[in-house]
């Protein structure tokens, strides 16, 4: 276990023009260290959907990212409004994003499904008014 | 079909030349970030006008072979210092998605 590589992030509140750099970070990571590029493409797909929804439904966090031998497993923890219905927020097209944010060209209710279709597992804990914890792991 | 044909066509305006020699993939057009993010393939040419940050992140992660802003569609000066950092191909053009991506596919397809 404690051979397992660790990298921690923090990502904050609606900075727009940082947003993307834990994953681009982690992207460039794996790829050094050899990681099939499928691998790497759907970790990296996943975390900047994670990373984003983080900056711009909710006030930022803290993402980990482990490597182990046999997988790498993404956790990312942010303060913020949490998610009343999952299930709803997790279809294709839902969206709750604001003008501002749908003029950057986000906003199209794909981010969660891509997040789902990208990882072997993803589980979502979520408190009204406190924050929301996603954690995904992708096999290796 | 490498990115320095698309160059030499004198059609586009060329903002970041990061790799000249790379193979021009599917043509993908679309101006939803996530939609993007999931259904670009890999090595794709992705023709757009929304021109910022977050599109060049998309870019970076899906591994486009080259962003064409559409209509006119610029880089402000973070978007274009990012397009360096990470060696992203970007042209643009003043023609419309459509008509940008069926002229990029004439001339791959010769
Ligand atoms: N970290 C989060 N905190 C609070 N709400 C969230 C969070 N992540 C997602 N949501 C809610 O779930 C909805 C769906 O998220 P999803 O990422 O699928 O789409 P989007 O972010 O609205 O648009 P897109 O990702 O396609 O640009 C959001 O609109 C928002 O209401
Ligand atoms: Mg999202």
């Amino acid at each position: 276990m404690e051979d397992n590589l660790v990298f921690e992030y923090v990502v904050s509140r609606e900075d727009f023009t940082r947003a993307g750099e834990a994953s681009a970070d982690v992207k460039k990571k794996l790829k050094a260290l050899g990681v099939p590029s499928g691998v790497v493409r759907r970790v990296s797909i996943a975390l900047y959907e994670g990373e984003i929804n983080m900056v711009v439904h909710a006030y930022g966090g803290n993402i980990t990212v482990e490597i182990t031998s046999d997988k790498i497993i993404m956790l990312l923890k942010d303060k913020g409004p949490g998610i009343p219905d999952v299930e709803k927020a997790m279809q294709e097209g839902f969206s709750t994003a604001s003008d501002s944010v749908r003029a950057l060209g986000f906003g199209a209710g794909m981010g969660l499904p891509n997040m789902k279709k990208c990882s072997d597992r993803m589980d979502i804990s979520t408190t009204i008014g406190v924050g929301t914890e996603i954690k995904m792991e992708v096999d290796l | 079909m490498t990115i320095k044909d698309l160059c030499d066509s004198g059609k586009f305006t060329v903002l970041n030349l990061a790799d000249e020699e790379r193979e021009l993939g599917k043509i993908f057009c679309c101006d939803l970030l996530s939609i993007a993010m999931g259904k670009a393939p890999a090595g794709c040419v992705w023709v757009t006008v929304m021109a910022n940050i977050n599109t060049l992140a998309v870019a970076s992660l899906a591994d486009a072979s080259a962003v064409v802003l559409a209509e006119g569609s610029r880089l402000d000066e973070t978007a274009l210092a990012k397009a360096r950092q990470q060696d992203i191909n970007v042209l643009a053009t003043e023609e419309p998605v459509f008509d940008t991506g069926l002229l990029i596919k004439e001339m791959k397809d010769g």
